[in-house]
């Protein structure tokens, strides 16, 4: 064994036990650095004759390449050994909650959401959304739309209205939206496709009332358009609004001032548990009101009755939100409680479309 | 609006089955509200002999009864009636019969240790009345297994509809038979009878007492006097169907009135002839008369009442309810019949100030056939002859029946335009006929007359409603609504739309819960919030805290706030977007978006956290709300400005105004002033931001949707840190802004990273320090141009606002 083999199992042993960085860096030194005993060998080399450098130089570079190598093995354990010794002390605890989400925390109301998907389906057919003021005058509110005088809605237990001005008009807080329907006439020539949508007010408060709910209503003017398109209108409506294959409607005469001929119109369901269903069973269930546009409203909106021709149709939104959405009573819907809103509510991100469906 | 199944088919000659006409009344517009078919209902009610009643051997008061149902097979009933005795007739109810007065469905029972397989009945468990002292106790001649409702003529099924305030001519029975007759269900019945001839002048003269312009309230009046009547009660046909509509018989005369009301929509007044003195003279009430109605209640009137009065005074009000004075009762020998017209709003508005609802009242308001005055004048006098006997006198005829009638020129081709429905001309020709029009020429276009009780159908679209009506709209097949121009459909939606939408979404996105709060307030939250102004107070209020229209959307949801919290519900975040209203008029009124924030409910969540608590809400959480909002719109705010201050319901040093230029205020932020939080009697810690909708400007039009070029340096960005030194009251924002000034090229950013005062700053200073992040363009910077552009920001800083660099 000569003097190298033994320097070098010794360095060997160094390198190995070295325990940490700093005690594998200090083998470095001693061995490799300035003054290192490998070093110190290395210096000799240019001492020598050739014949001895030829000898002992692939000796000494050898040795000097085995304990570089080793140490960097070394080197590599160790950090691999240090950073197992800190993974295995870096632990947190998954199961702790994180705060919810902004947007899992908001909510659309009802009322929004609906007003957004009733949107989305008339647009699809070529509607536009009008809107009006909720504070009136009793020519738009009654008079235009063929009212008579002394008609019981102008009575105070019906209609809210305003303290008389100096000309002892009253305005009236709208009871439907068709004064907008009349704006819309008043503004712009036909063809018109509207659907109004909005808050109304009347003077009513009980079990299934509130004194200020929310409407939609439609309007189509121009040269053709008559009862079996308004049929064709909501019996789309109704299916896309319900989301189901087919729905069955009743239209029933009836009367509104505003339009003639007039019908309401009831929707075939099936009542299971209190679960309504649509589009099955055998109840019939009111939903709204339509008509022919009144020759006497379009005359009072400068149009010839004879010449142009359109209907229009009226729902309650709160009422179709309660019907497709299952709330069992009205009043919550302006009560603010957090509770009932974060129930009844939509997702900031549920944004209804026809492209991805009204409802995820 | 109520008959029974009996009394129609007196009008309409049909064989028709109860569900054919109800389905067919509510396809041609009278709704069929509800039928109450009591042969249907009390079916297993049968009349029953009792054969034994024996002492029940373990409960004194009761007793085992043997009963013969009918069948022959005597059943044994315990019964607990005390007048349940052998040999009686009642009615029994087997096992299985649903027990209305008792909500039960009867089942084979064991009481007291004795079997019973039914149950004797008294009136009230069949739900007919409230007699539960016992058993009904029927005559011995009632045929035993006969069906009880059969027995005792309760088998009418009784129909009610949901009649449209249109339908005048549907306030009869012999209307509703007219229309169901038009659907080929049957013949219509009863034609025109010919007039009563009277014997002798009526001596009771008439006068319509009014000024011309008042004609109308009552244009035509007829009376007639019989004498010589034995007024005791009314035949038991006539009873039972007074009774089975709901109406209580009173005495022949009086049921006959009340009987053609109903029968043919023409209500009329008897007067005892014997308690009127002198002539009628109809004319307005005068202000401080009264009536003791036939209701027992006396009515003070005014002139706006139209009556009846002799030389007793007030004796009836006219087409709404007779005087108790001059009322029949027995004792009543002479007549006088009135048949009169009424004007319909009057008689509404008079009906509803004095709170008087009658069926007089119900079928004058919507208005009765005026042609059929004088005929129903006859019909009353000859029911009168054939039921009280009596001399009738001439009739007496004041004024003149108004015209209802008139011509619509009508082209059948009106059908199709507005239903859409191809009908033949025979067919819409049969159907306007049989409703009582008179179709009058051939070809296109024809001339249609009304019949006079027809006043609701005015022109050729009314005509279309009674054609298809009665062709049933369910023939109608839907159509598709054409597209006005075949393409991909455009936008519908305004940018004020919009922004309503997406207002809604950005704010639910930063977890705030969207409300729908009332759009009318309590005045003085209105006048906390700037409104109370005369012309938004309702003169009608549905309550009082309801009384006011919005000024803003801050105080409903304050208080919306509130009720949450006494719930337990502390942390609340609320937003609602919705009107509000400065003014009565269309352009008063702006589409506010608004969101609070109560106790911890920051962005982030509230409440307590492993974490961290959350902090108490400040004015920054609304400042951060409303420019979220802002930035939602996708508009430039290089123009908005952030300026100290704003409304008198925020707090005035935590509390700052948005605005694109001193001149548009768009929005506002902050805390709310205490002195609103004690006047709403709010508690916690609440911030609100209120922007207006319609104040924010519009994106500018740009001819290509192509965004600017993008500019990207290739040249690393320097960030120099400074801490100013500034008195109090300068904002952070105002050396943001002199920094920027400095220079406009270099500077891509400035960032305020913190805020100081205390040790080692002076006394009413404080120290705000600024990231500014140099962005060189066109080369690497030099630490001398960096020197330079520091240089600058100090001086620049320093000359606006008085900084000094911090030691």
């Amino acid at each position: 064994m000569t003097d190298l083999d033994t320097l070098e199992g010794d360095l060997l042993a160094e390198v190995a036990a070295a325990s940490d960085e700093a005690s594998l860096d200090a083998v470095r030194v001693a061995a490799l650095g300035k003054k290192g005993s490998v070093s110190e060998l290395l210096k000799t080399l240019g001492a020598m004759t050739p014949d001895e450098r030829k000898a002992r130089g692939p000796l000494i570079n050898g040795l000097r390449d085995r304990v570089q190598g080793a140490l960097s093995t070394r080197r590599e354990a160790l950090a691999e050994a240090a950073l197992t010794a800190r993974l295995s002390a870096e632990r947190i605890d998954v199961t702790l909650p994180v705060r919810e989400a902004p947007e899992a925390r908001g909510r659309i109301h009802p009322i929004s959401q609906v007003m957004d998907e009733i949107a989305a389906i008339f647009a699809d057919m070529g509607f536009s959304v009008a809107e009006g003021p909720d504070i009136e005058t009793d020519d738009y509110n009654f008079t235009a739309l063929n009212f008579p005088p002394g008609h019981p809605a102008r009575e105070m237990h019906d209609t809210f209205f305003l303290a008389p001005d100096r000309n002892g008009q009253r305005k009236v807080l709208r009871t439907h939206t068709s004064p907008v329907q009349i704006r819309t006439m008043r503004a712009q020539q036909p063809p018109i496709r509207v659907i109004c949508p909005g808050r109304t007010y009347r003077h009513d408060s009980d079990q299934t009332h509130t004194p200020m709910f929310h409407q939609v209503e439609g309007l189509v003017i121009d040269k053709t358009a008559n009862i079996a398109n308004l049929k064709w209108v909501l019996e789309e409506f109704c299916r896309t609004f319900f989301e189901v294959e087919a729905v069955k409607m009743r239209f029933r005469p009836s009367f509104f001032p505003f339009t003639e001929p007039s019908a309401e119109v009831d929707i075939q369901c099936s009542r299971k548990g209190g679960d309504i269903r649509f589009g099955e069973g055998t109840d019939w269930l009111e939903i709204l009101g339509c008509g022919m546009v009144h020759p006497n409203v379009l005359r009072n909106c400068g149009l010839d009755p004879d010449s142009v021709q359109g209907f229009a149709f009226g729902m309650g939104i709160d009422r179709i939100a309660m019907l497709k959405y299952g709330m069992p009573d009205l009043r919550p819907f302006f009560e603010a409680d957090v509770r009932w809103l974060d129930h009844y509510g939509f997702r900031p991100l549920d944004i209804p479309s026809l492209v991805a469906g009204l409802t995820g | 609006m109520k008959f029974t199944l009996s009394w129609l088919k007196d009008h309409l000659d049909a064989e028709a089955s109860l569900d054919t006409i109800s389905e067919t009344l509510t396809r041609i517009g009278l709704e069929v509200e509800g039928i109450e078919d009591k042969a249907a209902s009390l079916k297993p009610y049968v009349v029953a002999h009792v054969l034994t009643a024996e002492q029940h051997p373990n409960a004194d008061r009761l007793r085992v009864c043997s009963v013969d149902a009918g069948d022959g097979q005597p059943v044994q009933v315990v019964c607990g009636a005390p007048n349940a005795r052998a040999g009686m007739k009642t009615v029994f109810a087997p096992p299985g019969t649903y027990v209305p007065g008792k909500a039960i469905t009867l089942s084979v029972g064991t009481i007291r240790g004795v079997e019973s397989r039914g149950m004797l009945c008294s009136g009230g468990e069949l739900g007919l009345g409230d007699d539960h002292d016992g058993i009904l106790d029927l005559p011995e001649d009632a045929p035993t297994g006969q069906p009880y409702a059969v027995y005792a003529g309760l088998d009418d099924p009784i129909v009610e509809i949901n009649l449209t305030p249109n339908r005048a001519d549907c306030t009869s029975i012999h209307g509703i038979a007219r229309d169901l007759a038009a659907t080929g269900l049957g013949g219509l019945k009863h034609k025109a009878q010919p007039p009563v001839r009277g014997e002798g002048a009526c001596p009771v003269t008439v006068t319509l007492d009014f000024e011309p312009a008042d004609r109308g309230l009552c244009p035509y009046f007829t009376l007639r006097r019989v004498t010589g009547v034995r007024n005791g009660p009314s035949p038991d046909w006539m009873q039972a169907r007074l009774r089975a509509i709901g109406l209580r018989p009173i005495n022949a005369l009086v049921d006959i009135t009340n009987y053609l009301t109903f029968d043919r929509g023409r209500p009329l007044h008897v007067f005892d002839a014997a308690k009127v003195v002198g002539g009628l003279i109809v004319r307005r009430a005068r202000d401080g008369e009264e009536l003791k109605a036939l209701d027992g209640k006396t009515y003070a009137l005014t002139d706006d009442t139209v009556v009846i009065a002799d030389g007793n005074g007030v004796e009836s009000i006219g087409g709404i309810i007779g005087g108790e004075a001059s009322g029949c009762d027995a004792g009543t020998v002479d007549v006088l019949i009135e048949s009169a017209l009424w004007d319909p709003v009057n008689i509404a508005q008079s009906g509803r100030r004095l709170g008087i609802i009658t069926d007089a009242r119900y079928r004058f308001e919507r208005g009765v056939d005026p042609a059929f005055t004088l005929p129903g004048l006859d019909l009353a006098t000859r029911l009168v002859l054939e039921i009280c006997g009596g001399t009738p006198s001439q009739p007496v005829i004041v004024g003149e029946p108004p015209e209802t009638e008139r011509v619509i020129d009508f082209p059948w081709t009106e059908t199709r335009r507005l239903a859409g429905l191809e009908l033949s001309r025979a067919e819409m020709k049969v159907t306007l006929e049989a409703l009582g029009f008179h179709v009058a020429g051939s070809g296109d276009r024809v001339k249609v007359l009304t019949p006079s009780w027809r006043a609701d159908v005015e022109g050729k679209a009314d005509l279309v409603e009674e054609i298809i009506r009665i062709a049933g709209l369910d023939r109608i097949e839907p159509k598709p609504l054409p597209r006005i121009e075949a393409q991909v459909g455009k936008p519908v939606l305004t940018v004020i739309q919009k922004r309503t939408r997406l207002a809604k979404r950005a704010l639910a996105a930063r977890g705030l819960v969207e409300a729908v709060t009332w759009s009318f307030i309590p005045h003085d939250d209105a006048v906390l919030f700037g409104g109370g102004r005369a012309d938004l107070v309702l003169a009608n209020p549905i309550a009082a805290d309801l009384s006011d229209m919005r000024p803003s959307l801050v105080p409903g949801l304050l208080r919306a706030a509130q009720r949450n919290a006494d719930r337990g519900l502390a942390d609340v975040a609320l937003f609602e977007v919705g009107q509000c209203f400065e003014s009565d008029q269309p352009e008063g009124q702006a589409i506010r978006a608004t969101a609070i924030r109560r106790a911890t409910a920051g962005h982030l969540g509230g409440g307590r956290h492993w974490d961290g608590a959350a902090a108490p809400v400040d004015a920054f959480d609304a400042k951060a709300d409303a420019l979220a909002l802002l930035a939602a719109f996708g508009i430039p705010t290089g123009g908005l400005q952030v300026v100290a201050g704003g409304p008198d319901w925020l707090h005035p040093g935590r509390s700052g105004t948005l605005q694109f230029g001193p001149k548009n205020p768009v929005g506002y932020f902050g805390e709310i002033h205490p002195r609103v939080m004690k006047a709403l009697d709010l508690k916690g810690q609440i911030v609100a931001f209120e922007i207006t909708l319609d104040g924010v400007p519009l994106p500018k039009y740009r001819p290509t949707k192509v965004k600017p070029a993008l500019a990207l340096s290739d040249f690393q960005p320097v960030s120099r840190d400074f801490a100013f030194v500034v008195p109090r009251d300068v904002a952070a924002g105002e050396v943001v802004k002199a920094a920027q000034a400095a220079e406009r090229k270099l500077i891509a950013g400035i960032d305020v990273f913190d805020i100081y005062e205390g040790v080692g700053i002076p006394e009413g200073s404080k120290s705000v320090a600024i990231a500014v992040r140099l962005q060189p363009v066109e080369r690497t910077l030099t630490d001398a141009e960096i020197e330079a552009v520091t240089a600058k920001i100090v001086a620049e800083v320093g000359r606006k606002t008085g900084a000094t660099l911090r030691a």
